[in-house]
């Protein structure tokens, strides 16, 4: 089989490459802020890739994804806090509170278009907020801090940097693997068909409610994974963690990146927090050029980053 | 009884409150197609503007009016410089868009006004407490706001339904190609909805400045308020909103009022003084899931077809 190499695989691919090779980087150069920022970039990657599943092949913008990375959070944390330290306890647990929340409100909001539906999702995603700092057991509004990171065993030590870089990384390749192969199923199909057009779907005979709410519970529970990541990287879990700017965040990786594109909203989650980091050290108002920056990109830079790197392929 | 028709009129002025900035968001929305996330920072804006205008002229009357004419400026020229070239862009890049703008607003403020939030001193002649009934105070501000507000609602009405304006406003909902065609110049009509909704948000945000902290970000939270409002009124409905603004204004605020006392008849006081805060701002999250099983368009759509 012949392969075509285009800048957008070619892009893909170095990253991947350069994602798997910076531990060997960082312990060569002992630059150990790298690897920190680079597991905070792959866990919000991860985040992202699940909130493209659903915005960008199954055409629904949910505005309140990160309600999963809190609930992700909240689930490892809450469980550190009350003595149980197993990660074989504390992710499937993250994963299946994730799943749960996601079809409540799946259910509920997918009653739901357009933009009833952005909105929805991030009034949902709201109440989580308000409800985990109406959590004064757990810390209320100053969060919950974790002493000790979920614990496999002998099998792998989370507290080592590069262990826990490599676990993130596994997580994030692994969940796109599952994307692509959901996408590339009947299943993801269905879903995609649904977005081009949803009253012939239905005419020849898939529920289209049905589909969609699965979908949106896989998004979902691949977001409370990251959640759980996240709040290992930590130490820590706060109701800020599902803030509704950070739904605002991950929804500009996936824009970024490419919407409905694999790789795309990996790419997206490396520029932006790069670019926010980058700025962040310039000036303390980082914010005052990421705005506008933004309104730029909407307005002049259609398709992401991964558009631009297939326009470079017909050029 | 004095704690329920307190708590009733608490109710009725965060709800007209929340009216005002649910009303500019339903009409740029109904009549631009437009998702304006960066309403909350009108809002803001308004209360930031309100809060130096008045330090500067020393006088609270002078100085609102001054900061309302700002908020307007201020969303004319958002609107001429960036909004006009996104209308009938996708929604999600509208969200995308003015998220930016908020990003960039709160770290404007922070530039401008420092960190710390501000304070909005009431004139002497605000603060004193009314009889609304005998032996019944309420606070003059308060009542203040209420009547402002149900003013703004029904000027409101009548340029909307009664004015030539109002109606090219109504016709532009309805149908944009239309009255463009006829003739009207579309794009000054939007740019003045656009400031008339801008000058309503900053309406709201310098009246609740005197009673609350002008702070960053101040507007995000009761942004989200105003989406569930017109999620549950219908989007584009004035009237909905109206009527659902005031509905979510009476049960968060009765909610947090007696839901404590409520529990505790049923669950032991502790348990109750920890479920209450956070099942009193679930309420109108539930409020509006409710509505939306039986009605996902909302109570009020605003074209049915």
């Amino acid at each position: 089989m012949k392969v075509r190499l285009d800048a957008r695989k070619a892009a893909a691919a170095l990253v991947v490459v350069g994602l798997l090779l910076l531990p060997l980087y960082t312990s060569l150069s002992g630059n150990v802020f790298a690897l920190t920022l680079f597991t905070r970039i792959v866990i919000f990657a991860l985040a992202a890739a699940s909130l493209n599943l659903i915005m960008g092949y199954g055409g629904m913008m949910s505005f309140g994804h990160a309600a999963y990375l809190g609930i992700g959070g909240y689930s490892v944390g809450i469980l550190a806090a009350e003595g149980i330290g197993s990660g074989f306890i504390q992710w499937p647990v993250a994963l299946l509170a994730s799943a749960l929340f996601a079809l409540v409100i799946g259910a509920l909001s997918l009653r739901t278009r357009g933009v009833y539906f952005i909105m929805i999702t991030l009034a949902f995603a709201q109440m989580a907020y308000y409800v985990a700092s109406g959590l004064a057991r757990y810390g209320g509004d100053d969060g919950l801090t974790i002493y000790k990171r979920s614990d496999f065993g002998g099998l792998i030590n989370l507290s080592n940097r590069v262990q826990f870089y490599y676990v993130c990384l596994a997580c994030l390749l692994g969940g796109l693997y599952l994307i692509w192969r959901i996408v590339n199923s009947r299943f993801g199909m269905v879903v995609q068909g649904l977005r081009s057009n949803e009253a012939r779907m239905q005419a020849i005979g898939f529920p289209a409610t049905r589909y969609r709410l699965v979908c949106f519970v896989i998004s979902g529970t691949l977001c409370g994974l990251a959640g759980a990541l996240l709040a290992n990287n930590t130490d820590f879990v706060s109701p800020a963690a599902m803030y509704w700017t950070r739904s605002g965040d991950l929804m500009v990786m996936v824009i970024l990146g490419g919407m409905g594109s694999l790789f795309g909203p990996m790419i997206g989650a490396i520029a932006f927090l790069l670019v926010e980091e980058l700025l962040s050290q310039v000036t303390e108002y980082w914010a005052l050029i990421m705005g506008p920056l933004l309104l730029l990109i909407v307005l002049f830079g259609r398709g992401g980053i991964d558009g631009l790197l297939g326009r470079v392929r017909r050029a | 009884m004095l704690l329920i028709v307190e708590q009733f009129l608490n109710g009725l002025q965060f709800g007209l409150l929340l009216f005002l900035l649910a009303a500019g968001l339903t009409l740029v929305f109904g009549i631009m197609d437009f998702v304006n996330l960066a309403h909350g920072s009108l809002y803001m804006m308004g209360a930031y503007f309100a809060a130096s205008f008045v330090a500067w002229t020393g006088n609270f009357i002078f100085g609102i009016v001054l900061a309302l004419g700002a908020t307007l400026l201020l969303g004319i020229l958002l609107e001429f410089v960036a909004l006009r070239h996104l209308y009938g862009r996708d929604h999600l890049d509208h969200v995308l868009a003015t998220f930016g703008l908020i990003l960039f607003f709160n770290d404007a403020v922070r530039l401008i006004w420092g960190p710390a939030g501000l304070a909005l001193p009431l004139p002497a002649w605000l603060t004193v407490p009314i009889a609304i009934m005998p032996g019944i105070y309420y606070p003059a501000y308060r009542l203040a706001i209420i009547a402002v507000a149900l003013a703004v609602a029904l000027i409101l009405y009548l340029v909307v339904m009664r004015t030539r304006v109002g109606m090219l406003i109504r016709a532009g909902a309805s149908n944009r190609e239309m009255i463009g065609a006829l003739g009207i110049n579309i794009k000054l009509l939007y740019t003045l909805v656009f400031g008339l909704g801008a000058a309503l948000a900053g309406l709201a945000g310098l009246m609740q400045a005197p009673i609350l902290t002008v702070q960053i970000g101040m507007g995000e939270n009761i942004l989200i308020l105003a989406f569930v409002i017109i999620v549950i009124g219908g989007i584009g409905s004035i009237r909905g909103a109206f009527l659902a603004a005031i509905f979510v204004g009476m049960i968060d605020t009765l909610g947090r009022a007696f839901l404590p006392d409520l529990l505790r008849q049923v669950l032991s006081s502790s348990a109750a003084s920890t479920a209450a805060p956070a099942l009193s701002s679930m309420l109108i999250y539930l409020l509006m899931a409710i509505v939306l099983v039986a009605r996902p368009e909302g109570l009020f759509p605003a074209n049915r077809s």
